[in-house]
């Protein structure tokens, strides 16, 4: 498991500070320990990594740029997410031939929370496959669920914003995070159970 | 006793905890007299429990070394425009 700058030792605070007075080494400090998150929300929202470069570049040059209206109220790393959010998001509705659906249409029908498939998994079913298998099994579900929902699985589930800062990076309500973010999960769990479900043990999918 | 419709809308404050004490338990309540729902709850938390830590966060060198590089460009056009000291040009 990689290390992160959760731990403790980086204060962001600081370099903060510092890189708004024009210090560069410190404004890169923040771009080495960002950069990589940015580039796995923006790919997981845009699907390409041509894409995701651009979104990681606008990024950090706009938040360079843009330092001194930064408050400090939210985290560093909550506002440069929110740039990349709204950047990855103009990406997905200036390409002409993505046809899925708009991220702020309204998604409350209801189908989607239906559950089909029931059946134990395994205790450990991520030790069935490669860990390279495991990520291509985890990142295609992903990229099957529509943007609306995967947008507010990426944010939640893997980046760990809370809902708040969800709702907030995204400009939708909180009621509507926690919609779609069910609607997410149940929706990955269906994908997820035909790869982990427990051998022979279809007696449960009896629903 | 909760239905299996209000296990499903109450699943996710069960999951991440925020949801209080007395739904706490009635979800509790619920799976132990519902197979399905327990199937449901407990494979709905292994898959927010998968994805943790397990996609890689990688950032291909010349991706990373382009980024400073475009970085380090907007900071020498702005000391230009502000005519800081010590830009060489």
């Amino acid at each position: 498991m990689p290390a992160t700058q959760e731990a403790g030792i980086f204060d962001e605070s600081a370099l903060v500070a510092k890189a708004r007075e024009g210090d560069l080494a410190a404004f890169n400090e923040l771009v080495n320990s960002y950069s990589r998150k940015i580039f796995r929300l923006a790919k997981h929202i845009t699907q390409n990594d041509e894409d995701a470069e651009d979104v990681l570049q606008e990024t950090f040059l706009k938040a360079f740029e843009h330092l001194g209206d930064f408050q400090g109220q939210s985290k560093f790393y909550t506002w440069i997410v929110r740039i990349a959010v709204n950047e990855s998001l103009m990406k997905l509705r200036k390409r002409k031939s993505d046809r899925s659906v708009p991220l702020d249409e309204p998604v409350d029908t209801g189908e989607d929370t239906v559950v089909r498939e029931i059946a134990v998994w395994d205790e450990n079913p991520e030790q069935q496959y490669s860990r390279e298998e495991l990520g291509q099994i985890l990142d295609e579900a992903v990229q099957g669920l529509r943007p609306a929902f995967r947008t507010v699985f990426v944010l939640r589930d893997i980046e760990e914003l809370s809902t708040e800062e969800t709702a907030e990076a995204l400009g939708i309500s909180v009621p509507a995070v926690k919609s779609r973010l069910l609607r997410a999960r149940l929706q990955l769990r269906e994908k997820l159970t035909r790869f982990f479900k427990r051998k022979g043990d279809d007696v449960f999918a009896y629903m | 006793m909760l239905t299996c419709k209000e296990f499903l809308q109450e699943l996710n404050d069960y999951l991440d905890e925020t949801g209080d004490i007395e739904l706490r338990r009635r979800i509790e309540s619920h799976i132990t007299q519902c197979p399905n729902c327990f199937v449901i709850l407990d494979t709905t938390k292994k898959t927010i429990q998968v994805y943790k830590g397990v996609l890689p966060q990688t950032l291909p060198p010349d991706v990373h070394s382009r980024l400073l590089k475009a970085v380090e460009r907007k900071s020498t056009e702005r000391k230009l425009r502000a005519g800081l000291p010590g830009v060489q040009h």
